[in-house]
């Protein structure tokens, strides 16, 4: 047996026995929790790469965990969808490398190992939220990862930001619950907890309202966790108030669980089954992402505070993925353009987000201030980390070359195949409400004078300038044209697998 | 038709962006700055120049970038019309960037402004080189971004408000052509620029014509069609050197270029004259070339009468390219050179005078020419160009607009009394400048002005020679109209 084999596991194990140990190590050596997570989730990011390429190569592998046999035993399945496990430990990586002084200046020296094990562990959690190929498996990591989240956000133990938490928590629980339930609905009728097995037994099961209920509540609790409209009330808080690295992982890469929870229910699960047709699910998903691009722009249009705009800038951002899913075709003469731009943008959007965050991170890391009206002239002190700053703006808008541009293109001629133009000119107007407001931080950083609050202040520390300038490159070269290609000839595949061809 | 790949159209933009790069790392240093502006602006002319005696022979340059998704690839082709657009825009690139380094001395950022001008000029290479709408449309947004820094240079409210105003009005119309492109990529398959056109009458006379418009509102954003001009004036608080590459060179004419390219490469000459929509585009054209003229003769402000002129001036090319015969294309592409030429000695003229005395209003440069006779002595060229007076290259425009109406089934007379009317309203609007100029007698506080520094008179000097030049050598082998006669060819094959 070789060791490569092992890898589904590991890619789960690996952080998680990090998250063990750091306690002991904190309690050790404290300065030594930092690069331990550095270490752990190097570790963690090859084994990802190496299996994305695998994935590419021979198509999707399935491990069994303890030797058992799906449908008896646990399956880890690291399809197409998976390798998004290799976007969360490189990102998460990154995060953890401009963590480390944030996490020296801002919490207190005893918080600092309980900080690494958290961030450890909700990695641990969306990792294996991703790969597994067990439905009751999905539900205990999505609780991973959503209960270090709430902790996350409330670490700094400020009045305000445990109200953040709470307010998580209790959206939260409900669509913990909701997933739960229809968990149970679907194993009443299937008996079995294996995606794949219960696609097949849901085809024979012949209960199509047991059916259609399970996958109400599917997709009321995943988009809770995607911070869908009209269930995206929790978002701007816990994001905005969290420590800038926490609201990195959380806007850049949880939420995207909600958005993965909802690929394996309708592909993988439902997939061309009856109840999906049955019901105008889609449509309705599609309405609730227009309302969501539209709302999550026009709030941000009003916040002051730079962290409350890339929040709603998420829920917009969100709203392209949904929409993108929602005309997913199901009849095979179509191209699945809306598929592929809603799942490049899960990763394009994971990419931009974190860079905004780590940037306001950077930003409120040295100058101590948050509100835009305090930053003026902050990019003649700041160059590199605003430079950055300004290609992330540029991306989220979706301006070409930039990454965010491709899935304009690809959902937009999706809405165009599917016949509705309609949100097709929604989605493309709605990418200039968003640059209407961060023009404004590009203006207020660039084209003010510096004012007094800010005089002293210098570019960051290497640590938190160097995943920052990975990422803005990134945006930059995934772009438009030249290495674009590269993340689209890997999702394409995926986007057809789903659609079973 | 012979396509030849060569790496020359990578080189001409990439030049220009290298250069941007240079001066974002060392522009503080004025002589490196003023040395890479200047080196670059001069080696990528070259490099275009080196391209114009095999371009003219009807051969086209290709090369190919990675590809972007299935069917869409980022791809350069220079076709004589993208030749003739980079022709314009990187001679003009030297000529005002020795007037900017005379106009800037001593203004603040001027890092900041000579790296987002050298970016600004390479898109404009970029959209004349691209051999897609998809290339196209990528270059045209990056020319948004690009030109907003130098519109807001003095940062003021009332600049920081036509920024607003400028990426309001442009990012919308980039919103239109985006949607229109990704429609064309779903009726064609393709946005390959294709020297026929890519879409057939198959697509549905209906939906042929609302894309059709959508295309024409999009890009006559940039082309200041009326009423989507409303940028263009308030554009005008920016340094003199901006409005006069907003207005000569890059932004507007991308805006023309477009049109050209849709109604040549994309609908065709045979589609269009099926739609029938060639007319209507005329009459919008038309409607515009009038209203800017009374727009233009009611401003005190010299520069807001220039926009205005400007917003008239563009409508000429696309009612040349709306004739749909090859007199009135070709009067479209040369206007395009013409145009550039005589609009860009009038703002230098605009620019030197409120450098050298602060007065922009037209009503205080009472003899003005007294105290600058040579400065003024290449406005009055330029007017006489705008008036198409013969021996200018205005009048070469207007014969072949004007003939290009008249060949029309049935004649379109209409066109060819706006066209007289036009030549009238522009004389009422600049030759009072003249006349104030020269004919009145100056006040008495303005002794001591004296011609403006040489950086900045001698690119009006070389501009007024080449407008009186462009107008009497029309037959010698490389004079732009030459190359512009290869296009036509091309697109009437």
């Amino acid at each position: 047996m070789k060791l490569t084999d092992q890898f589904p596991i590991l890619i789960i194990e690996v952080p998680l026995i990090a998250a063990a140990l750091m306690p002991i190590i904190g309690h050790w050596r404290r300065k030594w929790c930092m690069p331990f997570a550095t270490l752990a989730l190097s570790i963690t990011s090859m084994i990802g790469y190496y299996l994305m390429l695998a994935v590419n190569k021979s198509g999707p592998i399935s491990y069994h965990v303890g030797a058992w046999k799906p449908p008896f035993g646990i399956e880890i399945y690291f399809d197409h969808i998976a390798a998004f496990a290799f976007i969360i430990a490189l990102f998460g990586l990154l995060i953890v490398i401009f963590s480390k002084n944030y996490a020296e200046h801002d919490l207190e020296e005893e918080k600092i190992p309980i900080f690494y094990t958290l961030v450890m562990l909700t990695l641990t959690g969306m990792i294996g939220f991703t790969v597994t190929g067990d439905l009751f498996n999905l539900f205990v990591f999505m609780e991973i990862l959503s209960l270090s989240g709430y902790a996350l956000i409330a670490i700094s133990g400020q009045m305000l930001t445990a109200m953040a938490s709470f307010k998580y928590l209790l959206v939260g629980a409900i669509s913990s619950l909701s997933v739960l339930f229809g968990i149970a609905f679907l194993y009443s009728i299937t008996g079995t907890l294996n995606m794949h097995d219960m696609a097949k037994m849901l085809e024979v099961a012949r209960a199509p309202h047991v059916a259609s209920v399970a996958l109400t509540l599917f997709v009321l609790g995943f988009s809770v966790k995607a911070a869908l409209f009209p269930l995206h009330i929790w978002l701007p808080d816990a994001h905005a108030l969290a420590p800038s690295p926490v609201s990195a992982i959380l806007s850049g890469l949880t939420v995207k669980m909600g958005i993965i929870g909802m690929i394996r229910i309708f592909f993988v699960i439902y997939g061309v089954h009856s109840a999906i047709n049955v019901m105008p699910i889609m449509e309705i998903l599609a309405w609730m992402a227009a309302a969501t691009i539209v709302l999550g722009a026009f709030f941000a249009f009003f916040q002051n505070d730079i962290k409350m705009m890339l929040a709603y800038s998420t829920i917009s951002n969100i709203g392209y993925i949904v929409l993108g899913l929602s005309m997913a075709p199901f009849d095979k003469s179509k191209v699945a353009y809306a598929l592929v731009g809603s799942l490049v943008h899960v990763f394009n959007h994971a990419m931009i987000k974190v860079l905004l965050f780590l940037c306001a991170g950077a930003i409120i890391y040295r100058t101590g201030l948050r509100k835009l009206s305090d930053l003026q002239g902050i990019g003649k002190k700041m160059p590199i980390t605003l430079a950055a700053m300004s290609i992330g703006v540029i991306s989220i808008v979706g301006i070409p070359p930039t990454c965010g541009f491709t899935c304009k293109w690809f959902i937009a001629l999706g809405a165009m195949e599917g016949g509705k133009s309609l949100f097709a000119a929604l989605l493309l107007f709605g990418a200039l409400f968003i640059f209407a407001y961060y023009i404004k931080i590009l203006n207020t950083a660039y084209f003010r004078e510096p004012t007094e609050a800010i005089a002293n202040v210098k570019e960051v520390p290497l640590s938190m300038l160097i995943p920052i300038v990975i990422l803005a490159a990134g945006c930059l070269v995934l772009g438009a044209g030249t290495l674009g290609y590269v993340p689209i000839k890997f999702i394409e595949p995926a986007a057809m697998a789903l659609l079973g061809r | 038709m012979q396509e030849v790949v060569d790496i020359r159209p990578l080189l001409a933009p990439a030049i220009s962006i290298i250069c941007a790069f240079l001066i974002f790392w060392k522009g503080e240093n004025t002589f490196l700055r003023r040395f890479f502006s200047l080196s670059a602006a001069v080696t990528k002319w070259i490099i275009v120049l080196s391209m114009f005696p095999v371009s003219l022979k009807g051969i086209i340059f290709t090369y190919e970038l990675l590809p972007f998704a299935p069917g869409i690839s980022l791809n350069l082709r220079v076709d004589a019309l993208g030749m003739f657009f980079s022709m314009v825009s990187s001679t003009l690139w030297i000529i005002t960037t020795v007037y900017a380094i005379g106009y800037m001395e001593g203004e603040h950022a001027r890092k900041r402004f000579f790296a987002f001008f050298a970016l600004c000029v390479s898109t404009t290479v970029g959209i004349a080189y691209a051999g897609n709408l998809f290339t196209l449309f990528i270059f045209y947004e990056m020319l948004t971004i690009s030109t907003y820094p130098l519109v807001i240079h003095k940062e003021t409210p009332e600049a920081m408000k036509a920024g607003r105003k400028y990426l309001f009005y442009t990012l919308t119309g980039g919103a239109v052509i985006l949607f229109a492109i990704v429609m064309t990529f779903y009726l064609a398959k393709t946005t390959t620029l294709s020297q026929n056109g890519i879409l057939s009458i198959e697509h549905g006379v209906h939906t042929l014509t609302l894309l059709f418009a959508l295309f024409i509102a999009g890009f006559g954003v940039k082309a200041a069609i009326m009423p989507f001009h409303g940028w263009l004036p308030s554009a005008m608080v920016a340094p003199t050197p901006v409005s006069a590459l907003l207005h000569a060179v890059a932004v507007v004419k991308a805006g023309v270029f477009g049109i050209i390219r849709i109604v040549y490469n994309v609908f065709g000459v045979s589609l269009m004259k099926e739609l029938g929509v060639g007319p209507i585009l005329g009459w919008v054209a038309c409607i515009t070339i009038v209203c800017a003229s009374i727009m233009a003769l009611l401003q005190d402000e010299f520069k807001k009468r220039l926009a205005y002129s400007t917003v008239s001036q563009l409508s000429y090319i696309v009612l040349g390219a709306a004739i749909l015969n090859p007199l009135g294309a070709l009067g479209a592409i040369v206007h395009i050179v013409n145009q550039a030429f005589m609009k860009i000695t009038m703002f230098f003229v605009a620019g030197s005078i409120a450098r050298k005395t602060g007065k922009k209003n037209i009503s205080e440069m009472q003899g003005i020419g007294y105290k600058m006779p040579i400065t003024m002595a290449t406005f009055t060229v330029a007017s006489v160009g705008m008036m198409g007076l013969p021996a200018t290259a205005g009048f070469i425009t207007k014969w072949y607009l004007l003939n290009g109406a008249l060949e029309m089934k049935p004649p379109q007379i209409g066109f060819v009394i706006v066209l007289l009317l036009s030549s009238f309203l522009n004389a009422s609007y600049f030759l009072p400048i003249v006349y104030r100029a020269y004919f009145v007698k100056p006040l008495d506080g303005d002794i001591a002005v004296g011609e403006a520094h040489w950086t900045m008179l001698v690119p009006c000097i070389i501009c007024a020679l080449y407008i009186v030049a462009l107008g009497l050598f029309t037959d010698l082998p490389f004079v732009p109209i030459q190359l512009a006669r290869v296009a036509v060819e091309q697109f009437f094959r």
